[in-house]
């Protein structure tokens, strides 16, 4: 059947976006298009599989530590190990992570647009992204190894050394540039073409999470990208502007480097704490407790988070005062935080709670990006930073923001609108069961390391004191539930694309935002006609008897 | 072809949000030069006297003739955009390729510049700068790497406005329709500020 | 309608261009001539608010940020306060070594 004879089916409704290929057949349709629902999926795609990758080297990590001393890889593999579980976490899957698959495909579809502002940049930062990846995957891959920096790349080492820095740093900005551009979209998109009666307090709180982030995403990245492009420059040409023999900074890297780079956790956070204020009302019933201070806490969380980029640097040699001011702001940048935290929680409160599998992830979230975020406490203090620099208690506190909170907020998200983007159900048993093995594992597997790293194991250790073993052993069988619960619940989520219940209902879950009141799967242009919004995102009529009743009032 | 069926896609057209859209990239640009500039400010503070001795060896008069250059470019790029929404095609033609002329003197400018520097072996490893000072080299550094990145967006925006020349001829940039001319001026002038900022920070603060 | 609007607001004379660049000419000689002579300290600070104020002008008549929307205004605004904060503190550590 042509696509024009497609345009309009037999029985008059329109095409998903799942039937329309546009111009292409097969894959052409996918990687050309620019439609922002099929970007999305792309990105999905992508993502899922530098994930499995990215878990792949994390597994051999910590197989290599289930012991002390070699186990089954040489120290300069280790090294590299790391460096590529960094690098591929971080810049291909946590960055991107749920603006590029979530944030495309549902920000026009929240604010009622047909598409992105721009969607051939859309499709262009798509491209850019898999040329970023392919650039990785190559310097892996190519005679000279992979680089061995660690995903920070600090000088003078990366200056250096003989691996395939270069090729990465290329990987990095490159991708940076895609995050960049994924960022001026949405900010443009959200100022722009909001459906009538979309003012900003009626926003969801996902697109002003997405907004926010875009944000951080125009203005940091820049520096990251300049930042690389002279680790670059410097390797190339001997520029000497991080070299201290003539008369550069390798602090001041670091500096640059971090400016970029803690902003970029909340590049990371930010719309997984969007996902759970998403999802956490529509599974208690109830209105979001206190939206505006969700939705400001946002922009708060934006903007303290770009001015604390130093507390990573307490031991590099600072200036007192500047480790004074570092340390001050990075305990404002947690009031934000714990706004959100205490509104989750006020809105679960005497609400009618439905353990459904996207709730679990959700209220996982929580509790983990808790003890993530009581821990960054921690490190922010200037003394107790001195003695858990640099060891495994930082792992334990970013996996626990990072994975307990991006990651976790990411399989609420799937678990979330999956349904919605193919049409077909998951099996909710499977999902419930695989959420509790990923609890218990991913628990077992970094709690350890918040006890060692206290007791002085430092990271990025290839070997270690006999002391530290059963912490190591424990953290090591740990991952083995986690990559378990991750099995289970992939598997899940990939059979139910093609052999899930088939639903056709528009709502779900019974959430109030516009994503719920379009068809399953989404037609081509999302609306048939573009919608006039009245109410607020939230509006849970208390019980469908009081309305009832009202109207016998009448 | 394919510019067609997308127009058909999404009939609409929003020149706020392509200006919008223009103006976050520039934000990018602004922020990447931004990174150098902080890299300036903290060397320069390191270095007083270094950098005070590097700047008085770069020619304040090429500096000047190179703003001045650039300053009449971002004239004649403001003027294409007034000529065509005047409906005057050829003379916002006209204007786009002065600009393009003065884009092209500058980095001949530039080239002379930069080739005489290398000939004393001022450039990055060359002898002569390894014989100086720290804050000199760091100095020079910085000066090749910001002014050629400078010059590498001149050259950018140059092949932009001949692309835009070409849009004005053929029709596609009218008296209604020239946000893209307008947007490709947005970028122009950006590169005019940034080169307001290199100007006294390398060839005049001495 | 509102996009519309701003196509006849959105255009300048030939004159003011030519006005303002005489300006931003006008601006370049001082900075030159100034140059010369010792401020001292505020020989920098002096060069930089020169720039500032052309850059000021680019970015309003060239850059038609004085007849924008005024969120673009917000949005400059924003951008370069980023940079000023990013720099400021980035000397809380530099000034006090």
């Amino acid at each position: 059947m042509s696509n024009d004879a497609l345009a309009i089916k037999k029985n008059g409704s329109e095409p998903t976006y799942l039937e329309y290929d546009g111009k292409g057949r097969g894959i052409k349709s996918w990687i050309f298009s620019t439609d922002h629902k099929r970007i999305g999926i792309l990105y999905l795609v992508s993502l899922i599989t530098f994930f499995i990758v990215g878990v792949t080297f994390g597994f051999l990590m910590r197989l290599e530590l289930i012991a002390p001393g070699r186990t089954i890889m040489d120290a300069q593999t280790y090294n590299s190990i790391f460096t590529l579980h960094g690098v591929i976490m971080i810049f291909l899957f946590v960055i991107p992570g749920l603006p590029a698959v979530f944030g495309n495909f549902f920000l026009p579809i929240m604010i009622g647009a047909k598409d992105v502002a721009f969607p051939r940049i859309n499709l262009l930062s798509w491209w850019l992204f898999a040329f970023g990846g392919f650039l990785a995957v190559l310097s892996i891959l190519l005679p000279g190894g992979p680089a061995d920096t660690g995903w920070t790349f600090y000088v003078p080492y990366s200056v250096r050394t003989g691996t395939n820095v270069m090729l990465a740093l290329f990987a990095a900005f490159v991708l940076g540039f895609s995050s960049i551009l994924t960022g001026l979209n949405f900010v443009t998109t959200v100022h722009r073409l909001r459906a009538p009666g979309m003012s900003w307090f009626k926003l969801p709180l996902f697109i002003w999470s997405l907004y926010a982030t875009a944000w951080v995403q125009v203005l940091a990245t820049p520096i990251i990208g300049i930042t690389l492009l002279l680790v670059a420059v410097e390797r190339w040409l001997g520029v000497g502007l991080f070299d201290p023999a003539l008369g550069g900074d390798p602090v001041l890297y670091q500096h640059l480097f971090w400016i970029y780079s803690h902003p970029a956790v909340y590049i990371m956070i930010l719309p997984a704490m969007g996902v759970i204020s998403e999802i956490i009302p529509v599974f208690s019933r109830r209105t979001i407790f206190g939206y505006k201070f969700i939705a400001f806490s946002s922009i708060a969380i934006a903007l303290f988070g770009s001015l604390v980029w130093a507390h990573h640097m307490f031991t590099v040699g600072m200036s007192d005062t500047g480790q004074f001011i570092f340390s001050l702001l990075t305990f404002l940048v947690a009031i934000p935080s714990a706004i959100k935290v205490f509104n989750w929680t006020a809105t679960l409160y005497k609400g009618s709670i439905e353990l459904a599998p996207p709730m679990l992830f959700a209220l996982g979230f929580v509790f983990l990006f808790s003890i993530g975020g009581f821990t960054g406490l921690f490190q922010g203090t200037l003394s107790v930073n001195i003695q858990i620099h640099d060891t495994s208690f930082i792992v334990a506190h970013f996996h626990y923001v990072m994975f307990g909170g991006t990651g976790f907020g990411i399989f609420a998200a799937l678990h979330y609108w999956l349904p919605k983007m193919f049409g077909r159900m998951y099996n909710l048993k499977a999902a419930k069961t695989a959420f509790w093995i990923l609890l218990v594992g991913f628990n077992t597997l970094f709690f350890p390391m918040f006890i060692m790293g206290w007791l002085g194991m430092p990271r990025r250790y290839y070997d270690y004191l006999p002391e530290y073993h059963i912490y190591h052993l424990i953290s090591t069988i740990g991952s083995w539930i986690l990559i378990i619960g991750l099995t289970i619940m992939f598997t899940n989520l990939i059979r139910s694309l093609r052999r899930g219940k088939v639903i056709q209902e528009k709502n779900i879950w019974g959430g109030e935002t516009l994503e719920w009141s379009v068809d399953t799967p989404p037609i081509l242009e999302n609306f048939v006609d573009i919608p006039t919004v009245t109410e607020s995102p939230y509006e849970y009529k208390m019980n469908e008897y009081s309305e009832t009743e009202k109207e016998e009032v009448k | 072809m394919s510019s067609q069926e997308h127009a058909a896609a999404h009939v609409h057209r929003d020149d706020v949000g392509s200006r919008m859209g223009m103006w976050l990239f520039l934000f990018t640009e602004m922020l990447l030069f931004g990174g150098m500039f902080f890299l300036y400010s903290i060397y320069r503070y390191m270095n007083p006297e270094a950098f005070h001795v590097a700047a008085k060896e770069l020619n304040t008069l090429i500096g000047a003739f190179n703003t001045a250059i650039l300053l009449t470019s971002s004239l004649t790029m403001a003027l294409s955009i007034t000529a065509i929404q005047k409906n005057n095609k050829s003379l916002s033609l006209f204007f786009q390729f002065l600009t393009i002329l003065l884009a092209l003197g500058f980095m001949v400018n530039k080239y002379f510049e930069w080739t005489a520097k290398f000939h004393h072996g001022i450039y990055p490893g060359g002898e002569e700068l390894l014989s100086r000072s720290p804050g000199e080299v760091l100095f020079f550094g910085l000066y090749y790497v910001m002014t050629g990145l400078h010059g590498l967006h001149v050259v950018i925006g140059a092949v932009i406005i001949a692309v835009m020349m070409r849009f004005t001829a053929k029709g596609i940039i009218t008296q209604t329709n020239y946000v893209k001319l307008e947007t490709a001026g947005l970028y122009w002038h950006l590169v005019d500020i940034i080169w307001i900022f290199l100007f006294p920070l390398f060839y005049l603060i001495t | 309608m509102d996009d519309s609007k701003s196509h006849v607001e959105h255009s300048h004379g030939y004159g003011i261009y030519i006005l303002v660049w005489m300006a931003l000419m006008t601006l370049t000689a001082i900075t030159v001539a100034v140059a010369g002579i010792n401020f001292g300290a505020l020989t920098i600070t002096t060069a930089l608010v020169i720039a500032a104020i052309k850059s000021y002008l680019v970015l309003q008549i060239f850059m038609h940020l004085r007849i924008e929307q005024k969120v673009f205004r917000i949005f400059v605004f924003v951008a370069v306060l980023f940079f000023v904060i990013t720099i400021v503190l980035l000397f809380t550590d530099y000034s006090f070594m």
